[in-house]
């Protein structure tokens, strides 16, 4: 089955991440197809590269990242909401080019588009699950 | 439908609001925090009258890491995340109450 996630909250300060990451792990496992992860509000945090937890911590951008890298399909799509990740000053390369600003914190594995990704995800997939506030 | 509820009733009323909308058919899965509604003590009838008709499911890593696995009531049935995965593909339509 064709599954989305909507994460809504960021990492380390709420649930959310890591249940939506519990859950995708164990629905991959079991062979369905994480197709879309959108990232929205404080939800976009979990893009940043320079996320630096303790060692002996998980690190949740990471895992996401790897979640992606780790599938030659580039699934599950790893999308963080513009509007949501801009305010927060969270950029890519081109964002901050845009902006004439120096640095981007968005982790390769991730991209940046808009809400479009989500409706998109909603059709597309069997299933939407949203973790959260 | 499956309902996912994530919050306390001590925190929020999200967890009476699911439980006053809900249909004849849905069932619930109480999720981080929402697994404190799982135990014996803090359980509302309306949750119990759902329980004993085997629709209330608690993530079991959650109710663990609280610490009432001992509390949690009899019918209200404990799944992993594989069973959190296999209640979203069974019941269609995945609604969260936050």
């Amino acid at each position: 089955m064709k599954i989305s996630i909507q994460i809504n909250e960021g990492p380390y300060q709420h649930q959310a991440s890591d249940t939506a990451y519990l859950f995708a792990k164990a629905a991959i496992d079991a062979g369905h197809e994480i197709f879309r992860v959108f990232f929205y509000h404080d939800g976009v945090n979990n893009a940043s590269r320079f996320t630096m937890p303790p060692q002996d911590d998980r690190n949740v951008v990471n895992q996401w990242a790897e979640l992606n890298i780790k599938n030659a399909s580039g699934e599950p799509e790893l999308v963080v909401c513009i509007a949501a990740a801009l305010r927060r000053g969270m950029l890519d390369e081109s964002e901050a080019n845009k902006n004439g600003v120096e640095g981007n914190n968005i982790h390769p594995a991730f991209r940046i588009s808009g809400l479009g990704q989500l409706i998109e995800a909603g059709i597309q997939s069997d299933r939407l699950v949203v973790f959260g506030d | 439908m499956l309902h996912t509820v994530n919050k306390s009733s001590f925190e929020r009323n999200s967890l009476q609001s699911c439980l006053n909308t809900i249909d004849d058919t849905s069932v619930i899965l109480l999720i981080e925090d929402g697994v404190i509604s799982a135990a014996n003590n803090a359980n509302s009838s309306m949750l119990s009258d759902l329980a004993t008709q085997g629709r209330v499911y608690a993530l079991q890593g959650d109710v663990d890491a609280r610490g009432i696995s001992s509390k949690v009531a009899d019918n209200i049935k404990l799944v992993d995340y594989a069973g959190f995965v296999d209640l979203v593909v069974e019941h269609g339509t995945a609604v969260s109450w936050v």
